[in-house]
């Protein structure tokens, strides 16, 4: 049934997302990666933006600071000591499953929290001391908040930029969330998708330096979601610090230039979508079936040594994909067998979050 | 005939709202001007009046509701002599009735108001931004005081047009003055009471369950003379009794001067300074159900 390469060709180049035959530099790969999803542009944007960051000298600057962080509800601990720090300019995802402390930790850097322990600077002042000049700086589009009642998108903006010192322009904040046609719309009427595009463009219109997220796109459907995304992706250009929760990898993936992976109120894992938990060095999983009445020990000993079998299927952990290939296909044409659901896969994002997640669950749960 | 009559008084305080904002027009963009722009107090006081506008939930509970109660109890009681001054039924109710749109106004209207904003981030939101927290407070009892002062102009002109009640000209500053204390005071209130209000839906029948027991022991739905005298010292304590009575007292047409009770007044003042403090200490920007 399955004997010509086209085939296997088809198989390795359109199966998953993260699939790659081809071992490659880190970057190269974070590369094929995207480009298999179809984010090219934000790639591309994402390096430019980071050559961009780190030439100024003054864009070192810190925005955010975290140091020793804990917040105690009784005897309940949220947030268990935990570091960040946030570059100016930077998008930065704060990764985590539901109830791990996400919130509780946004809030408390947005000044509506007091924690238990640990020192916090937001834009060199304590939020914990917020004032009005201070809140002239910073933006928040909170986790849950309806729409203001009995006001158009245009009067909520109104009224919202008259809180501001030096607000943006009503009509060009209007554009720049995509709401133009819903500007004269009362803003309880608009789809869910289209109010948190709202709740960025009151974020945005005191023209803030920094803005907080809190789980922006919680109960999108996926083309809701891509439109938030690209607004988000777009305070990029505008040059601003965003902070971001979400309990999405794949928004982590697809907006941040750092991510900290936060379980049960501790940082399990901070670095690039690239980096994170030592993603880059992580062994490639060689995947296939063998044809019926061929056993595994016929396998090369070479690779029989690193195999394991589930459901049927035999994994190679591979730290060398290619000569694993090779010595592969050599076995396979010597005995003439076809290897159809050939798969190779380096982990992807999900499978090193889930990981990090799951050790802590485990972890806490002993 | 009365909601033609209230939807054009609407249209034209929504007129008056979109000249008001022409001038600042004028003047280029506003919104990055600070200088020019209006007092914060006031621009907030606009949206909240413009959002009470397009509320038709608040339109029927504070507009329509005692404009109803009037027709209802003038039409029962017909030209019986009633009250402690044996006056007509229609010249007892208009102030009574004036009472309970003031209380509508700026009770009823802001607990369920605020705790709707509360519940749902709305407050929590704008908190986010750097407006002071008396600005969101004093606009929005301001815009509370404007729909009592409307809605009791309401009922006095039906009551003038439709009932012949004249109010004498003399105790017009006591009617403004006691409708005025009377708004302020249950503003305070309704900032107090929110603090024990957890939930939207708890607002309403919540407001109804304080009002309505004292509305029919403080002389607004039926003349407290016939109440036994325990009932009537329990009147006593509460604010709507002394808003009653202060207005009934500058309706009366026996009375002389300017028409304002100073002991009525001195109770309401008590009553909003209680408030006050409970909202002082217990008032809360965020959701009572706080999101994990």
């Amino acid at each position: 049934m399955e004997t010509g390469g086209n085939n296997r060709e088809h198989s390795a180049s359109h199966d998953g997302s993260s699939s790659s035959n081809v071992r490659a530099t880190s970057g190269r790969l974070s590369a094929l990666v995207c480009r298999a999803a179809g984010w090219e542009s934000w790639v591309v944007e994402a390096s430019a933006q980071q050559s961009a960051g780190s030439s100024p000298a003054a864009r070192s600057e810190v925005a955010i600071s975290v140091r020793g962080l804990r917040k105690r509800y009784g005897s309940f601990e949220a947030v268990a000591g935990i570091e960040v720090e946030v570059r100016h300019g930077e998008i930065f995802a704060f990764l985590g499953p539901n109830g791990a402390g996400k919130t509780t930790t946004v809030e408390i850097l947005e000044g509506f929290r007091s924690r238990s322990a640990g020192e916090v600077s937001v834009l060199g002042v304590d939020p914990a001391h917020a004032d009005g000049s201070w809140r002239n700086r910073v933006g928040a589009v909170l986790q849950e908040s309806a729409p203001e009642p009995g006001l158009t998108v245009r009067e909520c903006l109104r009224l919202y930029a008259g809180y501001y010192e030096a607000p943006r322009e009503i009509e060009e904040t209007i554009a720049l969330v995509g709401l133009e046609e819903k500007a004269d719309s009362l803003a309880e009427r608009l789809s869910g998708g289209q109010r948190r595009r709202l709740d960025v463009a009151l974020a945005l219109i005191g023209d803030p330096e920094l803005i907080f997220l809190d789980e922006p796109t919680t109960g999108f459907d996926p083309s809701a979601r891509r439109a938030a995304w690209s607004v988000i992706a777009g305070l990029r250009s505008l040059g601003k610090t965003v902070f971001l929760t979400t309990h999405y990898m794949d928004e982590a993936e697809n907006l941040a230039d750092r991510i900290a992976v936060i379980a049960a109120g501790r940082i399990v894992a901070e670095g690039t979508p690239q980096t994170l938990g030592g993603r880059e060095t992580m062994s490639a999983r060689i995947t296939f079936t063998l044809p019926a009445g061929v056993a595994d020990s016929e396998l090369p000993a070479e690779l029989q040594a690193r195999s394991g079998k589930a459901n049927g299927r035999l994994t190679v952990e591979s730290e060398r994909p290619l000569p694993d290939l090779g010595l592969l296909a050599q076995w396979a044409r010597s005995r003439n067998l076809d290897l159809p659901d050939l798969d190779v896969r380096r982990p992807s994002l999900e499978d090193v979050y889930l990981r990090l997640t799951e050790d802590n669950v485990q972890a806490d749960g002993r | 005939m009365i909601l033609f009559w209230l939807y054009r008084k609407w249209r034209a305080s929504r007129q008056r709202q979109e000249g008001d904002e022409s001038p600042s027009r004028r003047l280029g963009r506003p919104a990055t001007l600070p200088s020019e722009r209006t007092p914060l107090v006031l621009h907030q006081a606009r949206y909240d009046l413009v959002a009470f506008g397009r509320n038709g939930q608040a339109r029927f509970f504070t507009l329509i509701l005692p404009i109803l109660f009037l027709v209802i109890f003038v039409s029962v009681f017909g030209n019986h002599r009633v009250g402690p001054m044996q006056v007509k039924a229609s010249t007892y109710y208009v102030p009574g009735i004036s009472a309970l749109a003031v209380i509508a106004g700026s009770f009823v209207n802001l607990v369920i108001s605020i705790t709707t904003q509360r519940e749902s981030g709305i407050l929590k939101r704008r908190r986010a931004t750097p407006v002071p927290a008396w600005v969101l407070i004093a606009a929005r009892t301001l815009t509370a005081i404007a729909v009592s002062l409307g809605v009791m102009l309401a009922v006095l002109l039906i009551g003038r047009f439709g009932y012949g009640v004249r109010l004498p000209s003399s105790t017009i500053p006591g009617v403004i003055v006691t409708a005025v204390v009377g708004a302020f005071t249950f503003c305070c209130l309704a900032y107090a009471i929110v603090t024990v209000i957890h939930s939207a839906d708890a607002a309403q029948p919540m407001v109804q369950a304080i009002m309505l027991p004292l509305y029919f022991i403080s002389g607004v739905f039926i003349p407290n003379v016939n109440l036994p005298g325990w009932l009537k010292d329990v009147a006593m304590v509460f604010p709507v009794q002394h808003l009653a009575d202060g207005l009934h007292h500058a309706f009366d047409p026996a009375t002389t001067g300017s028409g304002i009770v100073w002991s009525d007044l001195g109770v309401l003042l008590l009553w909003a300074a209680a408030g006050l403090a409970v909202a002082l200490t217990r008032f809360n920007w965020t959701p009572a159900v706080a999101a994990s």
